[in-house]
């Protein structure tokens, strides 16, 4: 993702996501197809857009947060420029995933579904990534790093925030 | 007449209405089903769990013989059908149920004895009545934080047992849609969206989740140790009101029947615990009306916006000024009756008695949480110079008052109000249900359009139901010999607000004149006799009781019109001019702005 945007940024409603919103807005299931569109535009939903397309919907803020909390796809904060992916699916799981998970965690002193404070990483537990004979599997910025074990941890933690500084 | 079914339950026949859920079947049978989230006021849920019965089905083998299914219906959500035949008990439902229970309580916090609803919870007598002593599995209670933001109400998620009552109240009953389902599975949380705090939500503050609520998890902001320590303040001269319908609801507390009129003993309890002077709302509601209708009248005259909407009720205000601003010019700009009460208290009566109004401590006692904000809502709330109510205390916390202090009002011979601003006339007394407020404004606007002594009716039947909408034409001759009709819509449960404000857009569209000229909103359903304050177990058959309690007492008034109590007299004769005079607009009268959904 090339959005260096800060985090106190105040958040600005894109031109694409608009263009869908008039789309989508008196279609049957608008409010899902408009949170995907714009988990997929600024990596998760920020307030401000909530707030915007409850105002557009005209659907209470309240029934908007409870769909977005119900699904896992969508985060309420936004992802770190590397997006580091642990599968917990049974094969990664049975083979040590929740050890690299919490390795990861260790070192970037940050928990699953968290974003370390500059901005950089952000960790995530998914369910199989549908390549079992890699297991355990990590998947970073859609890298995919098979037979990972936890002491390939901090050298990937490296490579990608060297790879930034390029 | 609905269509009926007949169906057996427990072997017993029973006809019901179709579309009765078997909860409901059940009870016509005799049999209460246990059950946590279902309430009669709301659309079934099927949380909980405990609600489960089975059906005796044919055999497949043999089609000749019934056998008991082994699927486990949800008795709140599972319609009655003819022929149904339904087991609401058995041994193994019973284990299923405690079961259900004890899985609860492996999540529920085990303080009882410190929790606000300590003899009155749901889940504690259910506990009770299956006889658990343990809890065979590991308990594992959630560590949210309460959130105490509002003055009015505490939100309690480690207690909450997800059973969505309040959820449904406040969206569907309510329109308020401050709280929602966040999060999912175990870590479902009961709060506002966006992380926003209660205050900062688009609560308007109602109370209807907290009467709702089968447990500790949603409660009032108890004020009554502030209330205890001004009573013991000799530097505190203590001075109490009390609305219409806590004389109708506060006796439940006590063992009486909902409805029962306990107002002299009401006063002899607030006397006996330490207020200087008792007084009653139900004088401020008779003021309400010397303004508001004459406000009514000069509107219907041209002068301001149409149709008025009453602004008695803090709850559907503060709704008004989050969810419908452009309808803000159409409140009547007359206070409510508690802050025409207080401000009097701090001015009037003050002057009159020759007491410096900061050494004053009002108290009010009232069916309602949003008037807990309501006290400190604009500047206009101090009138007086000083915050002119101090403390608002709810039916429930002046009943555990009155308990703490040893007092059963019940018990006690009953005394009279005191003087200058406790007598009321019968309009009074009924703006504690829908309708009464309306019903008051036009009996006293009756009089001053036609100049006749007293209208024809004076009990409006069209709008004494509990309909959600209620719709009517007074057709009031004037003076000069001509007739005006007054069209009037009374609405109650704020989820009926939005249907009749669209009515009024669409007018206001079309360049028409609106459809109504006086349109009275109560937020609770049945009005305040159904507030967020009081006593627990509200349904529609408590509503209708407490009802026919105000009514009653509206009946035993001699007086039944505001401008005729004699002390409303005294007070305009004497200390006011005129109804809508530069002091009533001053002590009298507010103003409304818009307010932001979620604040910050």
């Amino acid at each position: 993702m090339s959005d260096s945007q800060n985090a106190n940024d105040i958040v600005q409603m894109t031109p694409v996501l608009q263009a869908f919103i008039d789309e989508w807005k008196d279609k049957q299931g608008n409010l899902i197809m408009i949170l995907h569109q714009v988990q997929e535009i600024y990596g998760y939903i920020p307030r401000e857009i909530a707030i915007e397309i409850s105002k557009q919907l005209h659907v209470s803020l309240a029934k908007i947060y409870g769909v977005v909390t119900f699904y896992n796809f969508f985060k309420l904060q936004k992802a770190g420029r590397n997006k580091i992916q642990v599968c917990m699916g049974t094969a990664c799981y049975l083979r040590g995933g929740e050890d690299i998970l919490l390795e990861f965690e260790k070192q970037l002193g940050v928990g699953v579904n968290a974003t370390t404070g500059d901005g950089a990483f952000s960790i995530e537990a998914v369910r199989c990534l549908g390549c079992c004979g890699l297991a355990p599997v990590v998947v970073i910025n859609g890298n995919v790093h098979g037979r990972a074990t936890t002491k390939q941890v901090a050298g990937l933690i490296a490579q990608y925030r060297k790879a930034e500084s390029v | 007449m609905a269509n009926m079914i007949h169906l057996e339950i427990n072997g017993k026949s029973v006809e019901v209405p179709q579309g009765t859920n078997l909860l409901n079947a059940a009870r016509a049978a005799g049999i209460n089903i246990p059950n946590l989230c279902y309430h009669p006021d709301l659309k079934p849920g099927a949380a909980c769990g405990l609600c489960i019965c089975r059906q005796l089905v044919p055999d497949r083998k043999d089609p000749s013989k019934l056998v008991v299914s082994p699927k486990m219906l949800r008795a709140c959500c599972t319609e009655a059908t003819e022929g149904m035949k339904i087991i609401t008990h058995d041994p193994e439902i019973s284990a299923v149920r405690k079961t259900v229970l004890e899985l609860i309580l492996a999540n529920h916090p085990n303080e009882c004895l410190q929790c606000r609803r300590n003899g009155s919870c749901e889940l504690q007598s259910m506990a009770a009545a299956f006889g658990i002593l343990n809890v065979p599995f590991p308990t594992e209670v959630s560590v949210a934080t309460p959130d105490a933001s509002s003055c009015s109400i505490v939100l309690d998620p480690r207690k909450c047992i997800k059973c969505g009552r309040c959820v449904e109240v406040c969206q569907h009953m309510q329109d308020v849609w401050a709280l929602e389902f966040i999060g999912r599975g175990e870590k479902t949380l009961m709060k506002p969206a966006a992380d926003a705090s209660l205050t900062n939500s688009p609560c308007v503050r109602c109370g209807q989740c907290i009467t709702h609520c089968p447990v500790g998890a949603i409660f009032e902001k108890d004020d009554t140790i502030r209330v205890a320590k001004a009573l013991q303040d000799p530097s505190k001269y203590c001075v109490v009101q009390m609305a219409p319908s806590v004389r109708v609801a506060l006796g439940e507390e006590f063992g009486l029947p909902s409805g029962s009129i306990v107002t002299g003993q009401l006063y002899a309890a607030l006397r006996a615990m330490g207020y200087k002077k008792v007084f009653d709302t139900n004088f401020g509601a008779d003021a309400t009306i010397m303004e508001e209708g004459f406000e009514f009248i000069e509107r219907l005259n041209g002068k301001g916006a149409m149709p008025q909407f009453t602004s008695c009720c803090p709850g559907w205000v503060d709704w008004c000024e989050k969810y419908a601003p452009d309808f803000l010019e159409n409140l009547s700009t007359t206070k409510s009756p508690m802050q025409i009460e207080s401000a009097l208290i701090k001015t009037y009566f003050a002057e009159r008695e020759g007491i410096d109004p900061k050494d004053i401590f009002v108290v009010a006692i009232m069916p309602c949480t949003a008037k807990k904000w309501e006290i400190k809502r604009s500047k206009e709330m101090a009138a007086s110079g000083q915050q002119d109510t101090d403390v608002v205390l709810t039916t429930r916390e002046l009943a555990r008052m009155c308990k703490t202090f040893g007092i059963d009002p019940s018990a006690l011979p009953e005394e009279p109000v005191d003087s200058l601003l406790g007598t009321y006339s019968g309009a009074g007394t009924i703006f504690g249900f829908t309708g009464g407020v309306m019903e008051a404004a036009l009996r006293t606007a009756y009089c001053v359009v036609s100049g006749e002594a007293t209208p024809p009716v004076l009990e409006f039947k069209d709008i004494r139901t509990m309909e959600g909408i209620k719709e009517a034409t007074i057709t009031i001759p004037k003076k000069d010999g001509t007739k005006v009709d007054v069209k009037v819509a009374v609405v109650h449960q704020l989820s009926n607000v939005e249907p009749v404000l669209e009515q009024i857009r669409s007018d206001r569209a079309a360049g028409v004149k609106p459809r109504y000229d006086f349109v009275e909103v109560m937020a609770c359903r049945g009005g305040c006799i159904g507030g967020g304050g009081q006593p627990y177990g509200t349904t529609d058959e408590v509503r209708a009781n407490r009802t026919k309690g105000l009514m009653t007492d509206d009946e035993r008034c001699t007086v039944r019109l505001s401008h005729e109590n004699p002390e409303i007299k005294t007070l305009y004769s004497s200390y006011l001019e005129a109804p809508l005079c530069e002091k009533s607009h001053h002590l009298l009268h507010t103003t409304y702005s818009q307010r932001q959904p979620y604040a910050n």
